[in-house]
């Protein structure tokens, strides 16, 4: 397949700058799938597992928010959080599942706590869904 | 007489010196954090690059473009961020940016959402409102609750609680010069779009004007990041140099305290002599 170059950029820093064949990600509108000659883009980005191939590799990874935009045919993902696959810290993602299922059990919460928990156990879902699924 | 003069001496001259080692390690804790603030200033700087150039993009695509986000109203009510540091002992690190904010709401009524130890105790003895303390710890704030502030606060935008929301920073120019600063997030001005990029022919999911709202507060809460980290690294760039002038001036008295107690010690051997001779 025709390659084409990706950049990942987080406030962490550059996380990929290459070339990639093929880039699935979740926006806010549901997956979309990006090849090589795609018009120029720009969508919003919901929480999901993003794909990438990359050098005929398929690799997996978290990523939460921000936005993906193509230009030119320079593809440039902007997320608030990305993580690969097995970077992923299995042990906090649950941890804080456990914490959000008991924010949402509690009877006593407020709204904003409802909503706060309720973004949280989305992440940690997320998460949890790449990890174990390598 | 002589004796317990150089005695004094000797004992000022030890503190001194134990005074120094600890700024000497204040100094050298400062210097390396520094290295690490600075670096993550520099890896974070792209990101908000490309956030801008977008929405720049975004409001120079579309000819009647509105978004609640840009729309100025009379202000009645003005929101800070306020960062400074959780410790005293950076020179003019805290002092310097909390003055520049407190002269700005002077007289005017405003909220402050202090992050860092200093603000909130600052502000509290000021008698300004404070939005919440969630924060009060700078060094424990992360990103994500970067995004939670910008989520919260474009909220409240929205609904009219506040009609402006400012951020205030310390700027890190370089390792000898951080200027105190502050800056309207909201409402934003208008960007101003990049030359010679391409105009209108580019496919939004959903439409510009929705992906605009959503990038918005990720844009927002980056900026506010972006802020804490430049702050962080202004604050080990100042206690590095407070230390480093304190560890100066220890150099310099403890020279001059050892001058006086050689000084002292060869009056004392003078005149015992002097009585020895006199005795003979």
């Amino acid at each position: 397949m025709t390659p084409f170059h990706l950049k990942i950029v987080t406030p962490d820093g550059l996380i990929f700058d290459g070339q990639a064949e093929e880039l699935i990600v979740r926006t806010t509108g549901g997956d979309v799938g990006i090849l090589a000659r795609h018009m120029d883009y720009v969508a919003p980005l919901g929480m999901g597992r993003a794909v990438i191939v990359s050098g005929g590799q398929r690799r997996t990874a978290a990523c939460i928010g921000g936005m993906v935009s193509v230009c030119k045919g320079e593809v440039t993902l902007v997320p608030t959080t990305f993580e690969w696959a097995e970077k992923i810290d299995k042990e906090r993602a649950e941890a804080a599942y456990q914490k959000a299922e008991k924010v949402l059990h509690d009877e006593n919460a407020s709204d904003t706590e409802l909503r706060l928990a309720e973004a949280k156990l989305h992440r940690a879902l997320v998460r949890k869904s790449v990890a174990s699924g390598l | 007489m002589a004796g317990v003069s150089t005695k004094e001496i000797k004992n000022r001259i030890r503190s001194m010196e134990s005074t120094r080692q600890i700024t000497k390690a204040m100094e050298m804790v400062a210097a390396s954090k520094l290295r690490r603030a600075q670096s993550q200033v520099l890896s974070s700087r792209p990101y908000f690059e490309i956030l801008y150039s977008t929405i720049a993009d975004i409001a120079a695509s579309n000819r009647d473009f509105s978004s609640p986000y840009l729309k100025e109203r009379p202000v009645k009510k003005r929101m800070y961020i306020v960062i400074a540091g959780d410790r005293g002992l950076a020179g003019g690190y805290n002092s310097n940016i909390l003055k520049l904010v407190l002269s700005e709401i002077d007289g005017k009524d405003a909220v402050v959402l202090p992050i860092g130890k200093k603000t909130v105790d600052y502000f509290k003895t000021k008698r300004v409102p404070i939005l919440t303390e969630t924060y009060a710890e700078a060094a424990d704030v992360t990103i994500g609750d970067c995004f939670s502030i910008s989520k919260q606060l474009c909220g409240a935008f929205l609904k009219g609680d506040f009609d402006e929301i400012h951020v205030a920073y310390t700027d890190f120019v370089s390792v000898l010069s951080q200027n105190p600063v502050t800056r309207q997030l909201l409402p934003l001005e208008k960007p101003e779009p990049n030359p010679g990029v391409n105009r209108g022919d580019t496919l939004y999911e959903g439409d510009s004007e929705e992906v605009f709202a959503a990038i918005i507060p990720e844009y927002l809460g980056g900026v506010i990041y972006g802020a804490l980290c430049e702050s962080r690294a202004s604050e080990q760039a100042a206690r590095r140099a407070a230390m480093d002038s304190a560890t100066q001036n220890a150099d310099d008295m403890i020279g001059d305290l050892s001058l006086k107690f050689n000084r002292a010690r060869q009056a004392a051997i003078t005149q015992e002599i002097t009585e020895i001779v006199a005795g003979s």
